[in-house]
């Protein structure tokens, strides 16, 4: 079902308000990977605010919806998205990275409430995913599996055995989203490791793939319900997007995979988010 | 050694990577049959120095370690002696199957340096630290390891590699080391320990990171206790100089080791093995990272929780130098 104003515009807000929620962790944390978090937060957004079924008070709750963060590098991202659902207490966010904290720049599910698994290696998670997404299946229960990817993350051999796993077993309750946002640490991902034909290949290995805008919650809403309704083969959504989306003297820019803010830059980095925000809200008010 | 110019000139004004980096272009213009390969960590282990200045000779595969290590060792057989740079944690693990049947078994010629070891890459998190590669990578057989312990060891080291035959493992840290050698004449050689003090009462054998603590508290327990600690740079774990370590036992007849590392294995494992074989009674204690996985935090603060900086080195040194070792009757008193 499409998005109502209202729903847009809730998670707009929403998104908006993680964002500058994330600059100011990667203020308080000196550094972080701002770039693939403000590429994934629309993604993380929706999922967590519209589709998945989870319980902040309980977060071991047996039919929680599960989600992985595969490219478990942008912990500034989702940590802020954890403690504004009621994971744990912002004011932890403020410690991210000092010593002893629980919040590093990777998220550790040992550490952390709310997160599935301790990610950072990448090419782990789609693993996990399909493993979780198997055992759900076997005991009969009925929660989803999600796992988002980054674009480079999809160099690793390890996430094409598990897709080849996934799709061999029908593993029709994972839901994977690649963050296609064409940068890596090195570079643009077609610079340093080609990944095109990248929809085919998806599709070569047996899955059902969906391309998507990825910082457009009408295009998101509807990629997700087709992905959770595939019966047949599991779905891939390649959530097409731009790395440091919102901010920009970062965005696009590979070199922004990771950084830190000063006051100046953190200001200007705010400013601009609350400018991107109006445009995507002026675009909305046109549909 | 000819073409090394590095100092503590250059150790003041780039971190230990990026001495790697230009030594290992320095080393790039001498050899031309060295080639280079990361994985998407280029720029953070330095070796993209090399990529900008020979970008024929290097390739970058995306996140890929595993065929990376596997490629290494092809263009190793084909006549050409790959330097390959990525995190320790996915040297020492996540290609492991590949360098160990493909690089070590076949007993090739690739020069593996890995960055970002043990908890220097501390706020990373737990994921991202690496305090098991010692234990793995010395017990892959052929295989040399080596802990430089500053930016001017690594350079030796990186060139050292080059003329030793065979696989080499070089552990390095993120950022910055503290200075231990302003030059490199002081006699650096692969499998030989470098006394750093002389000292009587006591051994404490460091490397890496380790050294420089160790010598503080050496010299600080010079002052404040008289006492003559003898402080080992043990920069090669593999082969290991065994002939220090005995002489240690035999004239120091305590000792301590100190790595930023698991005391699993690692270069307190080493030590022991080679100190057990003597058949001679000593005191014996391995700092470093307990049998857990690590907190989160600055590499220093890290280092000072586990223990292993000079506060912790000292106070492990006054400890066992309050207790006796040689056996009596009354064992209570013994260490
Ligand atoms: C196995 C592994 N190799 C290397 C790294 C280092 N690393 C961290 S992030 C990153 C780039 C990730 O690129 P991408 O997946 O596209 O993420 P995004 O651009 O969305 O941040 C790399 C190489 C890692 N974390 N894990």
């Amino acid at each position: 079902m499409a998005l109502t104003t209202e729903e847009r515009r809730r998670l707009e807000d929403k998104a908006h308000e993680l964002r500058l929620l994330s600059v100011d962790t990667v203020a308080w944390a000196g550094s972080g990977h701002v770039g693939g978090s403000m590429s994934a937060m629309d993604i993380m957004t929706i999922l967590y605010h519209k589709y998945m079924r989870v319980d902040p008070k309980d977060p071991a709750k047996p039919d929680r919806d599960r989600f992985i963060l595969s490219k478990g590098h942008v912990g500034v991202g989702y940590a802020p998205l954890l403690a504004d659902l009621g994971y744990f207490d912002k004011e932890l966010l403020r410690e991210y990275n000092h010593t002893g904290s629980p919040l590093g720049m990777h998220l550790d599910s040992n550490k952390v409430r709310g997160v599935e698994a301790s990610t950072g290696s990448l090419g782990h998670g789609l693993a996990i995913g399909l493993g979780m997404a198997l055992g759900a299946r076997l005991r009969g229960e009925a929660w989803k599996t999600f796992v988002l990817l980054g674009d480079g993350e999809c160099d690793e051999g390890a996430v094409w055995e598990s897709a080849m796993a996934a799709a061999h077993f029908k593993a029709t309750n994972l839901i994977t989203v690649v963050d296609r946002n064409h940068c890596m640490i090195d570079g643009p991902t077609e610079d340093v490791m080609a990944l095109e034909p990248f929809a085919d290949k998806w599709r070569a290995f047996g899955f059902e793939v969906i391309e998507a805008d990825g910082h457009d919650f009408d295009a998101l809403a509807s990629a997700i319900e087709r992905a959770m309704a595939a019966t047949e083969r599991p779905a891939v959504i390649i959530a097409d997007t731009i790395k440091g989306c919102g901010i920009d003297f970062i965005a696009g820019d590979y070199k922004w995979h990771y950084g830190g803010f000063d006051a100046e830059k953190l200001a200007k980095a705010k400013e601009s988010l609350g400018l991107y925000h109006e445009s995507r809200l002026a675009k909305g008010a046109e549909r | 050694m000819s073409g090394l110019t590095f100092t503590m000139l250059d150790t003041a004004k780039m971190s230990t990577a990026e001495i790697y980096g230009q030594a290992l272009c320095e080393l790039g213009d001498e050899h031309p049959e060295i080639v280079g390969l990361s994985a998407d960590l280029a720029k953070s282990t330095k070796i993209g120095a090399f990529g900008e200045k020979f970008p024929d000779r290097f390739f970058n595969v995306g996140i890929a370690e595993q065929n990376m290590f596997g490629m290494a060792a092809g263009l190793a057989k084909a006549g050409l002696v790959p330097y390959v740079s990525t995190f320790a944690i996915f040297t020492a693990m996540r290609g492991l199957d590949q360098v160990h049947t493909d690089i070590c078994y076949q007993n090739l010629d690739v020069k593996m340096i890995a960055t970002h070891a043990g908890l220097s890459f501390g706020q990373a998190g737990t994921t991202h630290h690496c305090t098991e590669d010692i234990a793995i990578m010395r017990s892959m057989a052929n295989l040399t390891v080596v802990v430089p312990a500053d930016g001017v060891e690594t350079a030796l080291a990186v060139r050292a590699a080059y003329e030793r035959k065979g696989p080499v493992y070089i552990r390095i840290n993120r950022g910055f080391d503290q200075v231990v050698y302003d030059g490199p004449d002081y006699g650096f050689e692969l499998g030989k320990a470098v006394t750093m003090r002389e000292g009587t009462d006591l051994t404490i054998v460091a490397c890496g990171s380790t050294v420089w603590r160790a010598v503080e508290a050496a010299a600080m327990l010079e002052k404040s206790d008289g006492l003559k600690v003898r402080v080992l740079n043990m920069h090669t774990i593999k082969p290991i100089d065994a002939e220090a370590i005995e002489r240690a036992v035999k004239e120091t007849r305590r000792i301590i080791t100190v790595e930023d590392h698991s005391v699993v294995g690692g270069l307190g494992g080493a030590v022991a093995e080679v100190a057990a074989g003597t058949g001679k009674s000593f005191s014996f204690k391995r700092l470093g990272v307990p049998d857990c996985f690590s907190i989160i935090g600055l590499h220093e603060d890290l280092l000072a929780h586990y223990g292993i900086d000079e506060n912790g080195i000292a106070a492990a040194v006054r400890e066992m130098m309050g207790k006796d070792f040689e056996a009596d009757d009354d064992w209570e008193d013994e260490v």
